[in-house]
């Protein structure tokens, strides 16, 4: 596929950003060819989104031009995107989620005055003409709340055919979506670039980008380092150009001989969300939970913590049955919960890194009742020093710090109240693959030390990478309990999938 | 030390001291406490008389005494717009109870405690049915205040001679009022400053769900702090019928807000999570600072209202702004 004979549709010279004093982005210079499905990779914070949302008109660049077609466009706002012909769509769509299909397609567009009158008829005919071109069936007169987040982004891809955009950026639009609807985001993307539009494809996952895109471009540290076709790239040197390094391929060495069971789950059951879930995890064992988003597994945890009540089923610790009815239970337990999404149940954003991190041992920190600034301050620092938490000061709110590094000390929170059991949901979204690698250790270290760990990730390589075994759920129900050696990325995505499916994803 | 020096990308540089102290709220509370006195001063040579503002301090008393407990709550993130009705019922409950020959040790509890069954109930309503506490409080402030009435009628209710006038018992020579206030302002201070449960209050403010992800029980300290607002409000109601010398529906009437300007003025962040006891002590004596020093200017009443009414938006976009330069 040769590009070297077109003009290309959007050239970008110098461009730079700075946010309050900090460059994002540093003198990026990048050809966009019509026709083409260009990848944008780089860790979390390597400025890949930040150039697409300049692109897009949502931030302004410090420095630099774009050049659209031969001319100079000031790309002030998405608004002004649109009309040159360049749309965003949203991982999770942002929309009106009370107005219907039609209309949110027709959304921004304005005809007539405010008192014009609304052509109902003739919008829901243009919606359906759109749904058609795309091939996708969604009722345009139902209202937008409702459908899923595969359909949603089809809306928005309608919304960029109805302005008929030349540039389509698509910002990790597969990580809410099941592979089957995964495929027919790829066979739409497909047909828009034979029809000559160019697409920009922001995606974590290396297979997808190759599967979809001709010419991949990696960033770094807001520098632009590589920009080649997808064929003379190897998966070991995206990685390597990412980094800036290469990755060792981690796998978790068990030192320690299993013990007894520490959690054992038997029949839990809560109507609409899971069903019948037994399960056990031993001292020393790292048990993964696969399955798709939206498969169960956060509410099994939740429940399993206290958060939410199961309708059915118990629950023994080291061989006792106990009724856990609040985190503060479970707690006493000797339980532990690194929630899955840090910002709304993990962190007090507001509050320094210290309190952040002391939150559940008020008994350690106040032996008296009085709250010991001495012991907090120690506990703390021990904590950060343990885990490398990077950070200025022990004072500072803990919303200044990385993803990663908050991460952490929600982990060191945990550590302080010596959990025998730990169910880590997620823990290493969003953040980036060198701090992984750090997660990936400590881990395992905690394994090591005897205490039992249910790991729920929706990254196959970190399961197969850290857990002894992986359990799989879909659809609220357990479909596999897989040891480490007959799991590989293929028997996890075949219990993970939903049965009906299963056909049309193998 | 060296694992914790960071690069600039992944954390922001340590503020200058100045900078820390500059931006706390009470900050600008305790320099607008020095202007309205170094202004007071200027407009009259009495405004400076010391025993002049005790005095006048003892008609804020007890709404600070409220607002030291309503700033807890609204740490918490809640709210409660129901003490001054609080302030009426309990008082109006207690001047019925001994004016029908209830013995008056048994009446003055009776009075407390219907001022903490007041708080159980919006504690029970914004707790149990999770039903918003502005729209609750809301609703009990003119629930409260109807029964006050439906109980005294349009009359004054007298209270027996020798327990009239707590604001002329004078402690080292301050009025009793003051030296409750400012033992309270202490009390609670150290409990929301330096224990568990003054901590995970700011823990609850900030984030509820991280909250009781952590094991912070955070109805339950929810709940103790609606009832000790009920319990506060009741004392602060039997401190005003001493203070008036009988009690009528009306008592306390519009308290509320110069409660929770007390608190605004004071820094506490309307949305939860940040504000001291100290900010809103220094905030009542700024309001009394602020309200004598217009009586003796001789403003009219009117006018004292409007410069209340600004203060308060002024302090609300204050602390939002500073707060929002902290924390980008």
């Amino acid at each position: 596929m040769s590009t070297g004979d077109k003009a290309p549709l959007l050239s970008a010279r110098g461009i730079s950003k700075s946010f309050a004093g900090v460059e994002v982005l540093r003198d990026v210079d990048l050809d966009l060819y019509p026709g083409e499905i260009h990848a944008l990779l780089g860790e979390n914070g390597a400025g890949k989104s930040t150039f697409a949302k300049i692109i897009a008109g949502v931030h302004r660049p410090t420095k630099g031009t774009l050049i659209l077609g031969g001319q100079p466009v000031e790309v002030t706002s998405p608004i002004v995107a649109q009309k040159l012909g360049i749309t965003l769509i949203h991982q999770e769509p942002i929309s009106f989620p009370d107005l219907s299909v039609a209309e949110n397609l027709v959304l921004g567009r304005q005809d007539g005055g405010p008192l014009g009158r609304v052509r109902w008829a003739e919008i829901t005919r243009e919606a359906n003409r759109l749904m058609d071109l795309l091939g996708v069936r969604i009722d345009v007169t139902k209202p937008m709340r409702g459908l899923s987040i595969a359909d949603q982004q089809m809306v928005e891809i309608a919304r960029a055919l109805a302005s008929d955009s030349r540039l389509i950026i698509m910002d990790e639009p597969t990580a809410p979506l099941t592979p089957k609807e995964v495929a027919t985001l790829f066979a739409i993307a497909r047909r828009l670039r034979d029809e000559g539009r160019t697409i920009i494809f922001i995606s974590h996952r290396l297979e997808e980008v190759r599967a979809l895109c001709s010419h991949v471009t990696i960033f770094r540290d807001g520098n632009k380092v590589a920009t080649e076709t997808i064929d003379r790239m190897d998966d070991a040197e995206i990685i390597r150009q990412m980094i800036g390094r290469p990755l060792k391929e981690y796998r978790h060495k068990r030192t320690t001989e299993l013990g007894d069971v520490a959690l054992k789950v038997t029949g839990f059951t809560r109507p609409g969300t899971f069903r019948d879930i037994s399960f056990s995890v031993r001292k020393g064992e790292i048990v993964g939970l696969g399955g798709l988003v939206g498969a169960g597994r956060t509410e099994v945890a939740r429940a399993i913590f206290g958060i939410d009540k199961p309708s059915a089923g118990t629950v023994e610790i080291n061989g006792k049955p106990v009724s856990i009815n609040a985190p503060t239970d479970a707690i006493a337990l000797g339980l532990a919960f690194v929630p899955e999404d840090r910002a709304a149940a993990g962190i007090f954003r507001t509050l320094s890194v210290e309190h952040n991190i002391t939150a559940a041992v008020p008994g350690k920190i106040a032996p008296s009742g009085i709250i010991s600034r001495l012991i907090e301050r120690t506990l703390s620092s021990e904590s950060v020093k343990k885990l490398r938490i990077r950070l200025a000061s022990l004072r500072q709110p803990i919303g200044e710090l990385s993803g990663g590094n908050q991460q952490k000390a929600i982990l060191a929170r945990w550590l302080l109240t010596d959990p025998s059991i730990l169910i880590l949901d997620e823990p290493t979204r969003g953040i980036d693959i060198g701090v992984k690698a750090e997660f990936y250790d400590m881990i395992g270290e905690l394994a090591a030390q005897g205490r039992a760990i249910l790991l729920i990730s929706s990254e196959l390589p970190e399961l197969l990478a850290l857990c002894d075994r992986v359990l799989v759920m879909s659809e609220g129900t357990l479909t596999a309990d897989l040891p480490r050696a007959t799991a590989t990325q293929e028997t996890i995505m075949t219990a993970a999938v939903p049965r009906r499916t299963e056909g049309a994803a193998a | 030390m060296t694992d914790t020096t960071a690069t600039p990308r992944e954390a922001a540089a340590v503020r200058p001291l100045w900078h820390v102290v500059l931006v706390r709220p009470e900050t600008m509370t305790f320099v607008l406490l020095i202007l309205g006195i170094f202004i007071g001063s200027q407009i009259s040579p009495y405004f400076l008389d010391v025993a002049y503002i005790l005095k006048s301090f003892t008609l804020y008393a007890e709404f600070g005494m409220v607002a030291l407990v309503l700033t807890m709550v609204i740490i918490a993130g809640e709210i409660d717009l129901s003490p001054a009705a609080n302030m009426a019922l309990s008082a109006a409950i207690f001047a019925f109870a001994q004016a029908n020959g209830v013995p008056m040790p048994l009446a003055i509890l009776i009075g407390l405690g219907a001022g903490v069954l007041m708080g159980v109930f919006n504690a029970f309503m914004v707790i149990a049915l999770q039903i918003p506490s502005i729209i609750v409080t809301i609703g009990t402030l003119t629930a409260y205040r109807g029964l006050a009435q439906v109980l005294a009628g349009d009359q004054s209710i007298r209270v027996p001679e020798w327990y009239i006038g707590i604001d002329k018992v004078m402690v080292l020579g301050i009025p009793l009022p003051v030296v409750i206030f400012i033992i309270l302002s202490i009390v609670l201070g150290l409990v929301l400053g330096l224990t568990v449960f003054g901590r995970q209050i700011y823990l609850i403010g900030t984030n509820e769900v991280s909250a009781r992800y952590a094991g912070v029980r955070a109805k339950r300290i929810k709940a103790a702090l609606f009832i000790l607002m009920g319990f506060m409000s009741a004392v602060a109601g039997l401190m005003t019928a001493s203070r008036l010398g009988s009690v009528r529906y009306d008592l306390g009437l519009g308290g509320e807000l110069q409660m929770v300007l007390m608190a605004m003025l004071g820094g506490t962040y309307i949305f939860g999570g940040r504000g001291t006891i100290l900010g809103t002590f220094l905030a009542a004596w700024l309001l009394v600072i602020v309200s004598t020093g217009m009586i003796v200017a001789n403003w009219l009443p009117a006018t004292q209202l409007c410069v209340l009414g600004v203060l308060l938006i002024v302090s609300i976009i204050a602390t939002n702004f500073i707060y929002s330069r902290t924390q980008r």
